[in-house]
């Protein structure tokens, strides 16, 4: 038997949406497990990425730590897939794209009420934030895209079978979805 | 007898007058479009129906039809250079799929799913683009404009009102409201008018009815914009479309 592949997994600027539709693959996952095995991921709790086949993120990039993973992943991953609309597009959180990041800081930590205790929050152990939210592939070569918010598990396990099939990956209608 | 064209191969009639894309939808054949509509003046802008006639490239909507033309559509020189067009028209816009109304329902989205593209490619501009929310019972959301011109031409030819027009150019191009305000409820728009119905995006939406149809039953869940966009045009049998009949149009269905 040939050796497994190996995938990672991380969601950056995500909503963790993508990793629920990647559950909804149900007992597929048993399938799939006969053929690959986890690296990072949440589904494993291992912290940093070693040298793997695929690599999966979720998810874009809105601060410094989000640059830190991608980089690893794109180091260590052969394929590198971005997976879902923020990923792909920025998403939700690039809709703060057009407005001033201080801006919204201040709207939100120190204008309007409710929220923290009139400061924003400026702990070293957070990550800074960046000016603009960014998909995947303005900050590395990404591979392969699955659209989506989040693409169904069907779309999800079509993709991966082609894929570790050889096959050059297709979704087709149905399957392939922005929304 | 009428004339004929090839179209990738296969026999098209035409009658005098028509264009390459009024004879191939007529005669059953799809060509991928995104300004064209069948009801209005062929507008030859989005350039999505590039097609490869005599070995050179033209937009089939204003190309006269001409006997013995060759004319060459889906071959993947074309689709590719289609898909980046819709690529660029999603990275120029703000195009958040997940939180837009007309999402399933939309042209730009339908023509991305059928030419199988996975992403903008290109840097997204997230251009500044505030709502006209001003009018009681329409909403203009310029994020996702594609400067397809159809509700001008909807609002100058059918409506005769002239609400809509284009201002600038180049990137800095953009839909304007012709209102002393520049807003939209300064506008004798209503709801029933023909410029409510043919914006092929989210921009032109009438209020308080969106996401009234659950997805799995928005026109583009069911099939594809190829398998669609036939019924929309008048085929060889069917008398000329006058721009006038008000029909409902099937690019807003769903969003009444």
């Amino acid at each position: 038997m040939s050796k497994k592949l190996r995938i990672a997994t991380t969601s950056l600027a995500g909503c963790f949406g993508c990793h629920m539709s990647f559950l909804d693959i149900d007992e597929r996952l048993l399938a799939l497990l006969e053929l690959v095995e986890f690296d990072r991921s949440p589904l494993t709790d291992i912290k940093h990425c070693g040298p793997c086949d695929i690599g999966i993120i979720e998810g874009g990039i809105c601060n410094a730590e989000n640059v830190h993973v991608l980089y690893e992943f794109r180091k260590n991953c052969k394929i590198l897939i971005a997976i879902g609309s923020c990923a792909i597009t920025g998403g939700l959180p690039a809709q703060r794209n057009h407005l001033d990041l201080g801006s919204c800081l201040t709207e939100v930590y120190l204008t309007e009420p409710g929220l923290a205790h009139g400061h924003i929050p400026n702990d070293p152990e957070l990550p800074l934030p960046l000016d603009k939210v960014h998909p995947l592939h303005e900050v590395v070569k990404i591979d392969y895209f699955i659209p989506g918010c989040p693409p169904s598990g069907d779309a999800i396990w079509k993709f991966l079978t082609d894929l570790i099939a050889g096959k050059t990956p297709e979704l087709g209608h149905g399957l392939i979805k922005y929304d | 007898m009428s004339d004929t064209f090839q179209l990738d191969g296969a026999s098209v009639p035409f009658e005098p007058g028509q264009t390459v894309m009024q004879a191939a939808l007529a005669g059953g054949h799809y060509i991928p479009h995104l300004c064209y509509h069948p009801e209005f003046k062929p507008h030859g802008s989005c350039k999505v129906c590039t097609v490869k006639i005599n070995g050179r490239t033209a937009a089939s909507c204003t190309m006269p039809a001409e006997a013995g033309l060759n004319v060459e559509s889906n071959i993947e020189e074309m689709n590719g250079l289609r898909r980046t067009l819709v690529q660029m028209l999603f990275a120029e816009g703000n195009h958040f799929c997940p939180s837009c109304e007309k999402s399933g329902n939309c042209t730009l989205q339908a023509l991305g799913y059928d030419l199988e593209v996975h992403t903008a490619g290109f840097r997204h501009l997230y251009p500044d683009r505030p709502l006209d929310a001003s009018h009681p019972d329409i909403l203009l959301d310029f994020n996702r404009c594609i400067l397809c011109e159809l509700c001008v031409r909807a609002s100058s030819e059918v409506d005769g009102k002239n609400v809509f027009a284009l201002s600038g150019r180049g990137i800095t191009k953009h839909l304007i409201v012709n209102s002393e305000t520049g807003l939209l409820k300064d506008t004798d728009i209503a709801l029933t008018d023909k410029a409510m119905h043919v914006c092929p995006v989210g921009v032109i939406l009438p209020k308080r009815v969106g996401f009234s149809v659950p997805i799995g039953a928005r026109r583009y869940d069911q099939r594809p914009i190829s398998a669609q966009a036939l019924d929309d045009a008048p085929r060889q049998a069917d008398a000329p479309h006058s721009p006038d009949t008000g029909g409902s149009c099937p690019a807003c269905e769903g969003t009444p």
